[in-house]
């Protein structure tokens, strides 16, 4: 139902969505990011192009994360989500408390000046 | 017109609920945005009494009924047996106590009542039923 892939470019750590994100598999992007902390990454990109759906548990993950990653100082930024996946994000008010980018050069851009 | 399906109460039933209701609606010429919520606020319903009111026991059935009494008017209903649990009976949470509380959950809770325009519950012959309503407007 999810496929999430993982891959590292000039110290980022790049997660990659295929397919749907709920409830019975949310527990693995959770996983995942949860690995990627525990690598030591401290700026990761989520690679969103081929995610089709997401429901409140997957969004809950990123939200979970929140707090922690100020603390650590580790930075997260989205990129290429659809329209429909932008939609749900925004009726729940989580396009201000995440960083989304449109594309993965401008999400890079970000992390680089994020992690200043 | 109305649609029927039937599903046992297991997480991995979720697909199965999405694609019922994309399929349902695809005749009446529901604008992608406003599907997706849709399916989007049934499946934190569905997902939210799978967990809460049946833990996730697959011999536990819950029924859908989509209804499109007039083009635009959707009323979806969830009927099962057992425990009712009323998500009008539960505060909306902030968003900063989750952030703060780093809960995963809470967010379905909020989801449906931004998408649907009315969640009501009644009892029909000795079962609970969840009614969603939902007017789309034209685009």
């Amino acid at each position: 139902m999810v496929q999430i892939r993982r891959l590292q470019e000039e110290g980022v750590d790049i997660i990659a969505i295929i397919g749907e994100i709920d409830a019975s598999s949310s527990i693995e992007l959770d996983l995942t990011i949860a690995k990627s902390v525990g690598e030591g990454f401290h700026r990761i990109l989520v690679d969103c192009t081929a995610l089709e759906y997401i429901s409140s548990a997957g969004l809950g993950v990123f939200m979970s994360y929140i707090e922690e990653f100020k603390d650590k100082k580790i930075h997260m930024v989205l990129f290429g989500l659809k329209d429909k996946v932008a939609n749900t994000f925004s009726i729940l008010g989580l396009a201000e408390l995440l960083h989304i980018c449109p594309t993965k050069q401008e999400a890079k851009q970000l992390l680089n000046e994020l992690s200043v | 017109m109305s649609y029927q399906f039937s599903i046992g109460c297991s997480l991995g039933n979720l697909k199965g609920i999405r694609e019922f209701v994309r399929t349902s609606l695809r005749a009446h010429r529901v604008p992608e945005v406003e599907m997706s919520a849709v399916v989007l606020a049934l499946d934190e319903m569905c997902s939210n009494l799978m967990i809460h009111a049946h833990h996730c026991n697959p011999n536990h059935q819950l029924g859908l009924r989509i209804e499109v009494p007039t083009e635009g008017t959707l009323i979806f209903e969830i009927i099962d047996e057992g425990n009712q649990f009323d998500i009008n009976a539960f505060a909306t949470p902030e968003l900063g106590n989750l952030i703060h509380e780093k809960r995963k959950g809470g967010l379905g809770i909020r989801l449906v009542k931004a998408i649907m325009d009315n969640v009501e519950y009644l009892q029909r012959d000795g079962k609970n039923v969840c009614r969603l309503t939902k007017t789309i407007h034209a685009s």
